[in-house]
């Protein structure tokens, strides 16, 4: 995705705190991290703001805390605003009971959001990163995921959202670009959702905090300032479990969630200029349940399939997408489904730009699908 | 109404209402007012002088000890204070605390650890009058008869695992005391998080037998609908929550609920019962640090039965048993006799009172011991002698001692006990019976409820199912099902 001298202005970049370039010209590919959608999307009606994405997460529970009076948020260090600023001013204006902070113990906050569920508040749950996630998931996978079903639906923590910053970050090394979310894919009873900009992740966050089945919301950390749009104020839902067809094509598929979403959008460009090929694009939204509907029909119509994330790829959710596929449009197939991912390593830190799937990776893989 | 502010001589939280009271030396008590906003203009500089003032002027108190006790709240008081380097005391915001000039290393304390709380004698006689609860007859005969209803329950449920009628149970011999005496102290509406050796708090609570063997059974009256193992009882209406077999999982979701509960602002307590096993999970140590951190109305309620599974406790921790951790973590503390049914009910009503006019947890270590095997797939003679189980068996068991109490007043007596033997056995046996008959759940229920609504891919599972069911149905046992 970058060259070895982006790369190092994107992490000098990154440590001043610095906006990248906002605007998408839409006739050049820039070196950006975010590319607005160009198709109106009518989520709501109302007022908008303009928003990066820890905004329209702040907005959201903004929204959440002023309806819903049982509403607590909790975490490490959410009461000062948070480590990226996403409950910023919530706790002046709600109050210490309704936002505040937690001892430093993942499992703890899994737990505590759990009870609090369980005895009929809506807890919204901070995870500092994903790469943290793992003390809480005896919680999530043994409690939180089995609750209802377990006790013949007598309780249930459906009120439960956990959240957490996500995916790579340009520096973020080992155990701050974790993109974990494969290991709860694999676990009935719980919903895995990751947003591509402002606006899906305030919708689908209120989803999510609104659905009745705990919720995971996975946030792109690197998006959180590079990401602005128009965002409106009010509240409003983007339905779970339904994936989004943003560029209609013809001879390729192309399925993403969060950050890599923007990078298939450069791909989808790159081919039909440099080859011609008309790609249709899937931003996949609800990773749990996932719209499998909308993947395989999109696949039946083009006969190729390229999944893409930056998670390694042995036992990343590409691989079970791609089984479902070849299951469901085995005959449709053209060219064996292709998955773009990361390596099977930890994520390296000086690595980062050889080991991400980066748009020349995917648009090779896009040519040799074109040609088998 | 007198507000805390936080000082040093009790151990309210800041908020509630203040209780405490300075004995000076002349042994007058003086309830301390203090104005909340008087004190915040004062500055809480004053607040430290009053709390140390009321320290040098207790004679009977240990200054060091008071310090140690009331560490976190004198360390708020201090925090707000500019810091001040010329000051002799330590600046810290971590801890508040003297300095000392020679090495010192604390010694644990286990060889005289935290006394064991009791209202009875091992022979069932009250110690200190002051302390006999004076329960009236009715509640104490409903005590005896519930704790002897579980004990048949216990010897028939694991009799009919050992023939093969139902997969698992776990008695709950020897316990019964930590069961019914802590039941009885709560409220009705109070929410119970258990770990699966609770069942007399659900019995105490009304759950009828038919339901206990509904759920060892899975049969179609199972609230559970027949998804786990036998004892992983629950039910909503008595505000019991479903046990689950994780250990020590339910102890930071208690706080989290405690913490719910305490936004309601209703009289309401959240209990949560775990073993002194479980008491070494990371979960234990989360719910413990959380419950304190955020104020919550809770009470953790140990049972220290001696065992875990074959684990006994010197190899499960080497401190002070589980009592003592509760000041590590800022938690009102105490051990209790866990065989002393009026112990366990004393310590229980005092703490749910205290936890919920103040909002802050309580830790109860019950000792008690494990007479039983820790489930059917256990032979605890593989580690433990007869005799030392006999011991319990005979000489201190929380049934007998409080038949003790029931005979010396004449309350209860052969004739009585003749009868109720029984009767208890014939309920039980009826029960039993009836549960044995009955069809198990429809597999339909096998798919629901994994979410709050059924999803296209379980859906597509399900008929999937039956469908293959329905081709090969000689091999499946469709019956045993309801349709």
């Amino acid at each position: 995705r970058m060259t070895m001298s982006r790369a190092l202005m994107h992490f000098n970049a990154a440590s001043r705190a610095t906006n990248p370039p906002l605007t998408f010209t839409g006739t050049e590919i820039e070196e950006q991290v975010f590319i607005a959608d160009t198709h109106c999307m009518n989520v709501s009606a109302g007022p908008t703001q303009k928003m990066n994405l820890f905004q329209s997460v702040t907005s959201a529970l903004d929204n959440t805390l002023a309806g819903d009076p049982t509403a607590v948020i909790f975490g490490e260090d959410v009461a000062f605003g948070g480590v990226f600023r996403c409950t910023v001013g919530l706790r002046d204006k709600y109050g210490k009971d309704r936002v505040f902070n937690t001892p430093l113990c993942e499992q703890g906050i899994v737990g505590f959001g759990i009870g609090a569920a369980a005895a009929g508040a809506t807890a919204i749950a901070e995870i500092q990163f994903a790469d943290y996630i793992y003390p809480a998931f005896d919680q999530i996978v043994n409690e939180a995921a089995k609750y209802r079903y377990r006790s013949g639906n007598m309780f249930d923590c459906g009120k439960l959202t956990i959240r957490a910053p996500w995916g790579c970050v340009g520096h973020g090394s080992i155990y701050h670009s974790q993109c974990p979310e494969a290991f709860f894919t694999h676990c009935p009873g719980i919903k895995i959702v990751v947003p591509r900009g402002p606006v899906q992740a305030k919708g689908l966050l209120l989803s999510c905090i609104a659905d009745q089945n705990p919720c995971i919301f996975f946030e792109p950390k690197i998006l959180y300032r590079a990401a602005v749009e128009q965002v409106p104020t009010e509240a409003y839902q983007i339905p779970l479990s339904q994936a989004e067809v943003l560029q209609e094509g013809s001879d390729l598929t192309l399925v993403a969630w969060g950050t890599q979403v923007h990078v298939l959008k450069e791909v989808a460009a790159m081919a039909q200029e440099k080859l011609g090929v008309s790609c249709e694009l899937i931003d996949l939204r609800t990773i749990l349940p996932w719209d499998t509907e909308t993947v395989c029909k999109s696949v039946v119509k083009t006969g190729r399939l390229l999944i893409s994330h930056e998670a390694p790829v042995t036992g990343g959710f590409a691989a079970e997408i791609s089984s479902t596929v070849q299951e469901e449009c085995f005959l449709n197939l053209e060219a064996p489904i292709s998955r773009v991912c990361g390596y099977d390593t930890p994520f390296p830190h000086i690595f980062e730009p050889f080991y991400i799937p980066d748009k020349w990776k995917c648009f090779e893989a896009v040519k040799r699908m074109i040609n088998y | 109404m007198n507000v805390c502010v936080g000082c040093v001589v009790c151990y309210c939280p800041a908020g509630a209402q203040c209780v405490a009271v300075i004995r000076g030396k002349n042994k007058q008590t003086q309830r301390h007012s203090l104005d909340v906003k008087m004190a915040a203009a004062r500055g809480l500089t004053k607040l430290y002088r009053i709390g140390l003032h009321a320290i040098r002027q207790n004679t009977t108190l240990k200054a060091t000890t008071f310090l140690q006790q009331r560490a976190f709240r004198l360390n708020g008081a201090l925090r707000q204070q500019p810091f001040d380097s010329s000051a002799e005391k330590p600046q810290f915001p971590g801890a508040s605390a003297e300095f000392i000039d020679h090495l010192e290393f604390i010694q644990p304390n286990v060889i005289s650890g935290i006394p064991v709380y009791r209202v009875m004698d091992r022979q069932g006689q009250i110690i200190n009058p002051s302390e006999d609860p004076k329960l009236p007859k009715e509640m104490v005969l409903n005590f005896y008869q519930k704790m002897t209803l579980l004990n048949t329950m216990d010897r028939i449920l694991y009799e009919s695992q050992r023939q093969g009628r139902i997969s698992f149970y776990m008695t709950n011999y020897g316990e019964e005391g930590t069961h019914i005496g802590s039941a009885a102290a709560l409220e009705p509406t109070d929410l119970v998080f258990g770990q699966y050796r609770e069942a007399g708090v659900l019995m105490y609570r009304g759950f009828p037998l038919d339901l206990f063997m509904a759920q060892c059974y899975a049969n179609a009256d199972d609230l559970g609908k027949g998804r786990q193992m036998p004892v992983h009882y629950g039910s909503k209406d008595l505000n019991f929550v479903t046990i689950s077999s994780p250990l020590a999982t339910q102890i930071p979701q208690a706080a989290g609920a405690a913490y719910a509960v305490k936004r309601e602002n209703l009289n309401r307590v959240v209990i949560c019962y775990f073993g002194e096993g479980a008491a070494s999970e990371g979960d234990a140590h989360a719910g413990f640090n959380f419950s304190a951190t955020l104020e919550c109305p809770l009470i953790f309620f140990c049972r220290n039965n001696g065992y875990a599974i074959s684990t006994p406790t010197n190899e499960q921790y080497r401190g002070d048993g589980i009592a003592a951790r509760g000041p590590g973590y800022g938690l009102m503390s105490i051990r209790v006799d866990g065989n002393d049914v009026f112990a366990v009910y004393n310590a229980t009503k005092e703490a749910r009172r205290r936890a919920v006019a103040e909002n802050q947890p309580f830790l109860i270590e019950a000792m008690t011991y494990r007479i039983g095997h820790h489930s059917t797939s256990d032979d605890s003679s593989a580690y433990r002698s007869v005799d030392e189980v006999n011991y319990w068996d005979k000489q201190d068991h929380p049934i007998s001692r409080l038949r003790h109490y029931m005979t010396a007043r004449g309350w209860w007596g052969e004739d009585e006990e003749r009868a109720w033997r029984k009767q208890s056995r014939k309920l039980v046996m009826e029960a039993f019976e009836k549960a044995e008959k009955r069809l198990k759940p429809n597999p339909e229920l096998l798919f629901t409820d994994v979410y709050d609504e059924m999803i296209p891919p379980i859906a597509k599972q399900r008929d999937a199912m039956w469908r293959h069911v329905q081709q090969y149905k000689e091999h499946y046992p469709l019956d045993l099902y309801e349709k």
